[in-house]
This record gives structure tokens, C-alpha cells and sequence, in this order.
């Protein structure tokens, strides 16, 4: 196993992974600080005969320190999270002339709804494809996700794209890839039996290969 | 710091009430959030999201509960009346008022009961014969809330019909209010949380 | 001297010792110490049971294509022609993390040590109400008896992870589950109530029964933290009982609170379920932190370092933990604008934590540590929950969060957290309080085998986690072969179940270390690690009624090591200013 995130192929996952190792950095460094002088207290203060403790209740300086540091830290790592959340999960800031799916969950498939050429869902040119998913690279892709029994949870490692599916509610989701691939969904969320193996295959192919692909389908159907 | 008049002193410190009335309120604080879990359910169901309610009056009997309501309140007063019997050592007071207070909430559960048997067997909603926990989420709950509600208050009868036989073996009295005081804040209690079911499960 | 019995206020004096049937004395008990001493031998029963579901989780995650040794034993059920089948494997999922929390972990911190330590710590006979006390574990009983039952009944025990998340706790017809879910609703609400019952008893104590002279500050932090922890129960608890007889009814009327087809929300439960569940991450860490401070000062030799800021530090983490629930969410489908407020504050409460680790690190600063069994689990804890603090910072941050979320990281980090932490202290702390329980010593030697092959193995288990976490293995997953970007995490999950096995059996030393020092451990003085708290000044095992005289209070709860005391480095808390030298100071 490698002690690495999955090679990346969305935009903004970029950011997520930059945010994941300065994560690492300052949680790292926090890190050995702890372990270290733990282990520097433990074989310099280790009892001795003779020897007795310094009496002390504290410090309010040491304290206030202790306070404003990890408070300071927090504080940016929070509006530095805010600003990349909300570009990738508020709907206001979804991608305008996105390509648009619907995927609709159920134990234990992916559904994947396409818009057909007219690239419109809910046209009579849509169609249904059975856990395999097909889309275009370069551009905004939005999914729409519904599902049919229990939570399911729509994940692609590559594309740093995790998003509950939840019955009764349409939780739109979008990523944009930035080259050519093929991937799997998986499930994230304990959906019964079959969890595990509920999977879909990803292809992401170039905008010209996608359209011929989904014009092939449409016929077929 | 004088260590022999200290030491001399009982063992309760802290606040200057008995044990009993903390635990009470403490329970209480406890109970507020059960009820605060099902008030919450209730308002994200039925305005979080287009579930269909009826109007007060279509499904449900409000003038009998209202009567309902007010025996509860009359019962919560001669809690009151008990209790102050009890502190001036009123034998006969505390009886009496004891006794009262546990038939009006025994009243206040058998009209529960007629309210409930008329729901299920004689009204009908949206279409469906009999009022029941499964029409649709104005019934669950409903029958939820008020069944909790009503569960309370048979505890709390119980507890007043002890109550009211330990009044006639002479239990109660100047020196002795506490068990009443405490039984009478779960009392209280009980009688309060239905006012608010009351007005929103009923009125609006 | 006295027990104080509920239906009697005021009556502080009253019967002297008096000859106790046996079922009344060890069984149906009133005496906080043996119900304390109970709820040991229980939760321990449930320790070990909780990790015997998680070895065999662990066998088929590493060798998913291979029978299970032994499985014959089980029925058809379960493992069918020696394979663990997947329902079973999600009842295996769904009941450890259950049992763990419920059975095990929390009345181990509570039931156990709030009932042992409040009223000897705070110098009085008994709990407030000693009877509701009984109560609160004989409810517990058929809780853990349900549950045991529940893997029996036609379908098998719960599947739907211990956060019962609807539809599918909801729904029998999507599980093959029918019975067993209702059977741990119920035993949760057995639970409930007697969490709740305990709490209420916990509370009532401390405000109300301190010796003369236990001011709020002079308090151990023990006391501190399980005063705290009881008002989290107490204020959470019925949240998860009223949810729970929603699902209940949900899963049993035909009515659909959860149940979208019904009007019903999904999402709901989840809110009222976190609003519970995150206190309850608080209720089983906010003891063992308590434990910790307790056993460090007394191990350096040190007053413990920023008192006040340690009380100030777990009552923000109360107040906050009420309020950042949400981040259990992010990918939820709740409104992301609501996931916003949910980062701040749950960036907050990660503050009062690290205030926490930096005033452990103070509390041994030039100390004179004494390195003995219960103070190394005490050091560990503070390494291990620094490990599961940090990793929690990768959740808060929500970008992140998008891809970790339900992955092995998570599984990591709670267990370095609940296990790490939690239990590390937990053990600390059997060790530690074991002499004043059982008036016997465990033994040190075999203590420090167990620590240290513990400490070993348990790292091996759970810090690649974080790695398989990193290559995106989704928790809960019954078979990872069959993904592309799990290739290659075999052989680390081979590792881990290894080292997990091996880690289920120090459990085994731990046991054997248990029970032959209840009958053959050295006898133990009153006072053996030197403390200061009032516990320690009353005999081993304290008598029934705790104390001949009610301790009189004059000193901050860890005064060790004070310039004016010459003869030794440690001054209880009820020593009479006027016999040993400085004015009983309130620091």
C-alpha cells in the first residue's frame, strides 16, 4: 500500500489535495512536538531518589499561548476551507452550460440517467444505462442524485467527488475532469447487503469520443 | 477555619435545598429535552417539508380537550392546595386535595382514552376510515406526542394514588412535605408540557 | 456510618453496620462501590465480546476468499459453509461499534467510575439516591441480555450500523433484518434510561453532597469530568430515546417519520441522532481525560498543570460539543451553507482539547515521574488522543472531508480516540483504582507487559488505517478486492488483522492479571501510589458508608510536591492545616 491519495483527475481536487497536505504539515508538526517532548519528559524527569517535583499550578502566559496558537490555526484553516467548500458544494456556484445527468441509486446499482444528444434531461431522447457512467473531460458535469430505497453514497476516488444520495431528496453534484480515464463509483455508505459490491464503471472520455458513444446509445435504445 | 464545627456539620453541602428537589429538577431538565426531541420532529415534519395537516377542528375534538386541558389545570392548582395543606399540617386538607388531584388526572386520562377510541373507530382523514398512528405523519405524530404525554401522566396518577394512601395513614404533614413538593414540580411539569401540545397540536 | 436513603430527607445519621443477606449485599446492592465493582465485571464481559466481533470482522476483510476458521460453530445464518456472510458481516459491523459504545465503553467510564470515585472523591457516604442507583444497573442488564440475544432471532442482529441511519434501519424488507433491529432499539432504550437515571444521580451528588470544605475548585478533575459527562447524558440521552421510539415505531406501527414514502425525512433522523452522538463522543472521552489528569499529577508528582484551565477546557467542550453535530453531515445533503457554521464551531471545540494536551505536557514538566503501570497507559493516552485530535483536523477541514468521509481514515481516527484514548485510559485507570476496589495490588510486572505489548500492537493495527483510509477504502465494506483503486491494500490488511489478533489477546493478559490479583495480588495500604485525593485516605476496599467521620476538605485536590511539606511530596486534601505546615491554601 502507498501512503498516497489516488492520482487526481478533477479541478478542484487540486485544492483538496494542496488543503490535505498543508493539513499534514501543520498536524505533523503539532505531532512531533507532542510525541517528542513526551518522550524527552519521560527520560528526563523519570524519578529519581532524592530528586522532587517542581511545584507549580500553571502559567497564564503558557496558557494564554496555547490558546491564541491552535485558535490562530484554526481560524485560517476554517475561512481557507469555507471559500473551497462553497465552491464545490453550494448550489449557487454550480458551473453554468454544464452537461447535466441524473443517477439515480438503489441497492445496489447506479442508474445513470443521460440527456441524450440534445444534452436536456427529462427530453424524450434520454436514456438509462446500467452502472456505467460515461461523460466528457474538459468541461463542468452536474449529477443529479436521487435514490430509490435507503442512502446510498456516490463516490469517485479520482475525482474527489463524495456525495450522499438520499430518498425523497435531488442533491445536485458537480466536477469537472481534467483529462481522459476510466474509474469506478463506489458506495460509501452501509446500504444493506450488497454494499460492497456496488459499483459502476467511470469512463471519461474526450468531448468528440462522448458524443459519438452517446449517439450510438440513443440509437440503441 | 475552624475544623471541629465544620466537621460537625452534615455531610450536604452546596445548594441550600434538599436532594431531593435537585434530583427532581435535574430529572426534569432531562425530560424537557425528550419532549424537546419529539416538539422538534414535529415542527421540521410538518412545516420543514409539504405534509399535509388537517385544520384544527376537522380531525380533532378541540372543545373536548379543551375541557381536557382544564381539568388538567385545576388539577395542577389543587397540587398546589395538597402541598400547602401538607405545610400547615392540615390533615384533612391534604387528603382531600390529594384525592382530587388524582381523580382529576385520572379524568384526564380516561378522557384521553374516549378521545383516542373515537379517533380510531369513528373519525376518519384524508380519505381513510379510523384516525389512526398510521395516517400519514399528522397521526404518527399525533398519537406519538399525546401518547407520550398521556404516559406521563399515568405515571404521575400512580404516583398520587400512593401518594393520596400514604394522606390516609397520616404520612404526610408539616414535617414531612417533601416527597410532595417534589411529586408536585413532576406535577407541574406534566401539566405545562400539555399546554404546549395543546396549542400545537390542537389549536394550531 | 450512614447511607442516606431517598424517601427519608434529612436523615443523615442512622444505622450502624448491619448484617446484609447476601443477594442484598453483592447483588441487588445499593452500596455505590458494588454496583460500581458490577458494572466492572460487566462492561468487561462486553469488552471482550465487542472485540471478539471485530477479530472476526477482521478475518474476513483480510481473507475474504477464505472459510473462517471455527466458523462451523456458528449456524447457517451467519457463516454458511465456513463464510461469514455478508448480513452477518454487517450485524458484525453494526453490534461492535454498538456494544462498544453502549455496553462497554460508556458505563465502563460512567457506570463504573462515576459510581465508584464521585462520592468517595467527594467525601460522602453514598450516592444521592443509592436505590435509582440499583436501578440505573439492573437496567442494563436486560439491555446487554437483548442484545446478546438479538445475533439468535430469525435475521440476526441489527445491520444498519450503529448510527441507525433510515430507510434502512427503518426497513425490514431492505435488510432481511426484522427482529433484531427492534431488540437493540429497545435495549438503547433500556440504556437510555439507565444512563439517564445515573445521571440524574451523578448530578444531584456533586451539587449537593460534597464534604465541608469540597469548594467547586478544589474538586478533582475526575469529578470535574464525570459531573460534566453526566449533564451530557443527561441532556442527550433523551434525545436518542425520543428518536429512537420514532424509528421504533417506524420499523413496528407502519408509521414513517424516516420514511420518505410517507412524508417522512431520512435526514431528520440523522440530525437528532448526532445531536446525541456528538455529546456522546464528549461522554467517552471527557472521563478518561479526567482519569488521565488524575493519574499524571499523581505519577509526576506535580499539581496539575492549569487546573482551572482544565475545568474551563471540559466545560467548553460541553457547551460546544452540543453544537457541532452537524459535522458528522457534511455529505449528507444537508443545506452546505449549514456545513459552513458546523466547520467553525467544530474548529472551536478542537481548541479546549489541545489546551487539554498542552496542560497534560505541563502537568509532567519537571516532574518526577513515576513510570508505573497506570501512569504509562496515562502517557500513552495523551500520545494516542494527540494522534486522533490531529487526524480530526482533516474532517473539520470540509474540503477534505469530501474525500475521507466514510473511509477508513474515520475508522482510524475514532479508534484512536475511543481506543487510544478512551481505553487506554480506562485501563490506566483499572490499574490505578484496582488497589482501593479490591484491597489488593495487580500485579506490576505482568502490567507492563500487557502495556507494552498493548501499546505495540495497537499502533500496528490502527495508524495504517490512516493509509487505507488515504487510498480510499470505504468503511463497513464486507470485501475490498473487488475495487481498482483497492488494489494492493491486502497485504496491509493482512497486517492489521494480524496485529489485531494479537492485540485481542493481551486482552487475555490484562484478564489473567485481573482476577488472580482479586484473590492473590499483593495486599494494598490505603494509600499506595502516595495521593492526595480522599479516596485514598479511607481503608482498602473502603467499608460500606465510606467513612467513620465525614472528611473535612482544606486543600486544592493534587498538592504534591509542596515546598513547605519536608517529610513527603503529597498532601490529602483533608490533612488539618494546624498538623501539617502551610495554611490550607485554596489553589
Amino acid at each position: 500500500m502507498d501512503w498516497a491519495l489516488p492520482p487526481n483527475y478533477s479541478t478542484f481536487g487540486v485544492q483538496i489535495d494542496q488543503l490535505f497536505w498543508i493539513i499534514f504539515v501543520i498536524t505533523g508538526i503539532a505531532f512531533v512536538l507532542v510525541e517528542a517532548g513526551l518522550i524527552l519528559f519521560i527520560v528526563k524527569y523519570r524519578s529519581r531518589t532524592g530528586h522532587k517535583a517542581y511545584y507549580t499550578h500553571g502559567s497564564n502566559k503558557l496558557e494564554i499561548i496555547w490558546t491564541v496558537v491552535p485558535a490562530l490555526v484554526f481560524v485560517v484553516l476554517g475561512v481557507y476551507s469555507a471559500g473551497l467548500w462553497a465552491d464545490i458544494k453550494n448550489p449557487s456556484n454550480m458551473p453554468e452550460g454544464a452537461i447535466e445527468f441524473e443517477v439515480r441509486a438503489k441497492q445496489f446499482e447506479w442508474n445513470i440517467v443521460y440527456p441524450g444528444p440534445d444534452e436536456i434531461l427529462g427530453t424524450g431522447d434520454d436514456f438509462e444505462v446500467l452502472n456505467q457512467f460515461h461523460f466528457p473531460a474538459g468541461e463542468p458535469v452536474i449529477v443529479y442524485l436521487e435514490a430509490e430505497d435507503v442512502i446510498h453514497s456516490f463516490f469517485i476516488p479520482e475525482l474527489r467527488v463524495k456525495q450522499d444520495a438520499v430518498p425523497g431528496m435531488r442533491i445536485p453534484v458537480w466536477f469537472d475532469a481534467t483529462q481522459t480515464g476510466e474509474f469506478e463509483i463506489a458506495c460509501a455508505e452501509l446500504c444493506g447487503l450488497g454494499h460492497y459490491r456496488m459499483e459502476a464503471a467511470v469512463t471519461v472520455h474526450e468531448r468528440a469520443d462522448f458524443d459519438a458513444w452517446q449517439a450510438s446509445r440513443a440509437l440503441a435504445q | 477555619m475552624a475544623h471541629a464545627a465544620t466537621a460537625a456539620r452534615p455531610p450536604e453541602r452546596g445548594l441550600d435545598v434538599y436532594t431531593q428537589k435537585v434530583g427532581m429538577w435535574v430529572f426534569l431538565c432531562s425530560e424537557v429535552m425528550f419532549f424537546a426531541g419529539l416538539i422538534g420532529s414535529y415542527v421540521v415534519l410538518r412545516f420543514g417539508a409539504s405534509s399535509s395537516w388537517a385544520e384544527p377542528n376537522e380531525v380533532l375534538n378541540v372543545t373536548v380537550t379543551a375541557i381536557n386541558t382544564f381539568i388538567l389545570i385545576c388539577s395542577s392548582v389543587t397540587m398546589v392546595k395538597a402541598f400547602a395543606a401538607a405545610e400547615a399540617g392540615d390533615q384533612k386538607g391534604i387528603k382531600t386535595y390529594l384525592l382530587a388531584t388524582t381523580a382529576l388526572g385520572a379524568l384526564f386520562l380516561g378522557v384521553q382514552v374516549y378521545e383516542y377510541y373515537e379517533l380510531i373507530f369513528h373519525q376518519s382523514w384524508a380519505g381513510s376510515h379510523g384516525f389512526t398512528p398510521q395516517a400519514g405523519l399528522y397521526g404518527a405524530t399525533f398519537f406519538t406526542m399525546t401518547g407520550f404525554h398521556g404516559f406521563h401522566v399515568l405515571l404521575g396518577v400512580i404516583c398520587l394514588g400512593w401518594a393520596t394512601i400514604r394522606a390516609y395513614q397520616g404520612h404526610w404533614g408539616a414535617d414531612n412535605t417533601h416527597g410532595l413538593e417534589v411529586l408536585g414540580l413532576y406535577w407541574h411539569f406534566v401539566d405545562l408540557v400539555w399546554i404546549i401540545l395543546f396549542t400545537i397540536v390542537y389549536l394550531i | 456510618m450512614a447511607t442516606i436513603v431517598a424517601e427519608a430527607p434529612g436523615q443523615a445519621t442512622g444505622h450502624a453496620e448491619h448484617e446484609q443477606s447476601f443477594l442484598r449485599k453483592y447483588i441487588f446492592s445499593s452500596d455505590h462501590k458494588i454496583i460500581a465493582i458490577q458494572f466492572l465485571f460487566l462492561t468487561l464481559f462486553f469488552l471482550a465480546v465487542g472485540g471478539l466481533l471485530a477479530m472476526m470482522m477482521r478475518y474476513q476483510i483480510a481473507w475474504p476468499d477464505q472459510p473462517i476458521p471455527g466458523g462451523g460453530i456458528l449456524p447457517e445464518s451467519m457463516v454458511a459453509s465456513g463464510y461469514i456472510l455478508p448480513e452477518f458481516y454487517n450485524a458484525l459491523v453494526t453490534m461492535h461499534g454498538s456494544i462498544m459504545v453502549f455496553l462497554a465503553i460508556m458505563p465502563m467510564l460512567v457506570g463504573v467510575y462515576a459510581n465508584y470515585l464521585i462520592p468517595l472523591q467527594l467525601g460522602t457516604h453514598d450516592m444521592a439516591f443509592p436505590r435509582l442507583n440499583m436501578y440505573s444497573f439492573w437496567l442494563m442488564v436486560p439491555a446487554g441480555i437483548i442484545t446478546l440475544a438479538s445475533f439468535w432471532v430469525i435475521g440476526g442482529a441489527a445491520g444498519a450500523g450503529w448510527t441507525l441511519y433510515a430507510p434502512l434501519s427503518a426497513r425490514p424488507d431492505l435488510t432481511g433484518v426484522e427482529l433484531g433491529q427492534v431488540m437493540w432499539l429497545v435495549a438503547l432504550i433500556f440504556i437510555g434510561l439507565s444512563s439517564i437515571l445515573g445521571s440524574v444521580n451523578y448530578i444531584t451528588t456533586t451539587i449537593n453532597m460534597r464534604a465541608p470544605g469540597m469548594t467547586w475548585f478544589r474538586m478533582p478533575l475526575t469529578i470535574w469530568a464525570l459531573f460534566i459527562t453526566a449533564i451530557l447524558a443527561l441532556l442527550a440521552m433523551p434525545v436518542l430515546s425520543a428518536a429512537g421510539i420514532m424509528l421504533l415505531f417506524d420499523q413496528t406501527l407502519g408509521t414513517s417519520f424516516f420514511l420518505p414514502e410517507g412524508g417522512g425525512q431520512p435526514l431528520l433522523w440523522q440530525h437528532l441522532f448526532w445531536f446525541f452522538g456528538h455529546p456522546e463522543v464528549y461522554i467517552l472521552i471527557l472521563p478518561a481525560m479526567g482519569f488521565v489528569s488524575e493519574i499524571l499529577a499523581t505519577g509526576s508528582r506535580k499539581p496539575v498543570f492549569g487546573y482551572k484551565a482544565m475545568v474551563w477546557a471540559i466545560v467548553a467542550i460541553a457547551f460546544l460539543g452540543f453544537i457541532v453535530w452537524g459535522h458528522h453531515m457534511f455529505m449528507s445533503g444537508m443545506n452546505p451553507t449549514l456545513g459552513l457554521s458546523f466547520t467553525v464551531s467544530t474548529l472551536l471545540i478542537a481548541v479546549p482539547s489541545a489546551i487539554k494536551t498542552f496542560n497534560w505536557m505541563g502537568t509532567m514538566w519537571r516532574g518526577n515521574l513515576k513510570l508505573h503501570t497506570p501512569m504509562l497507559f496515562a502517557i500513552s493516552f495523551v500520545a494516542l488522543f494527540a494522534i486522533g485530535g490531529l487526524s480530526g483536523v482533516f474532517m473539520a477541514a470540509t474540503p477534505v472531508d469530501i474525500y475521507i468521509h466514510d473511509t477508513y481514515f474515520i475508522v482510524a481516527h475514532l479508534h484512536y480516540v475511543l481506543f487510544g484514548g478512551s481505553l487506554f485510559a480506562l485501563f490506566g485507570a483499572i490499574y490505578y483504582w484496582f488497589p482501593k476496589m479490591f484491597g489488593r495490588m495487580m500485579s506490576e510486572k505482568w502490567g507492563k507487559v500487557h502495556f507494552w505489548t498493548t501499546f505495540v500492537l495497537y499502533n500496528l493495527v490502527f495508524f495504517p488505517m490512516h493509509g487505507l483510509g488515504m487510498v480510499g477504502m470505504m468503511r463497513r465494506i464486507y470485501d475490498s478486492t473487488g475495487y481498482a483503486h483497492l488494489e494492493g491494500i491486502q497485504d496491509t490488511n493482512q497486517l492489521i488483522t494480524v496485529a489485531a489478533f494479537g492485540l485481542y489477546l493481551t486482552g487475555f493478559i490484562f484478564a489473567f492479571n485481573f482476577f488472580w490479583s482479586i484473590f492473590k495480588g499483593k495486599k494494598a495500604s490505603r494509600n499506595p501510589w502516595d495521593a492526595t485525593t480522599l479516596e485514598w485516605q479511607t481503608p482498602s476496599p473502603p467499608k460500606h458508608g465510606n467513612w467513620d467521620e465525614v472528611p473535612v476538605v482544606y486543600h486544592g485536590p493534587h498538592e504534591y510536591s509542596h515546598p513547605d511539606v519536608l517529610d513527603k511530596d503529597w498532601l490529602a486534601q483533608n490533612e488539618r492545616p494546624d498538623v501539617v505546615s502551610p495554611a490550607g491554601g485554596s489553589h
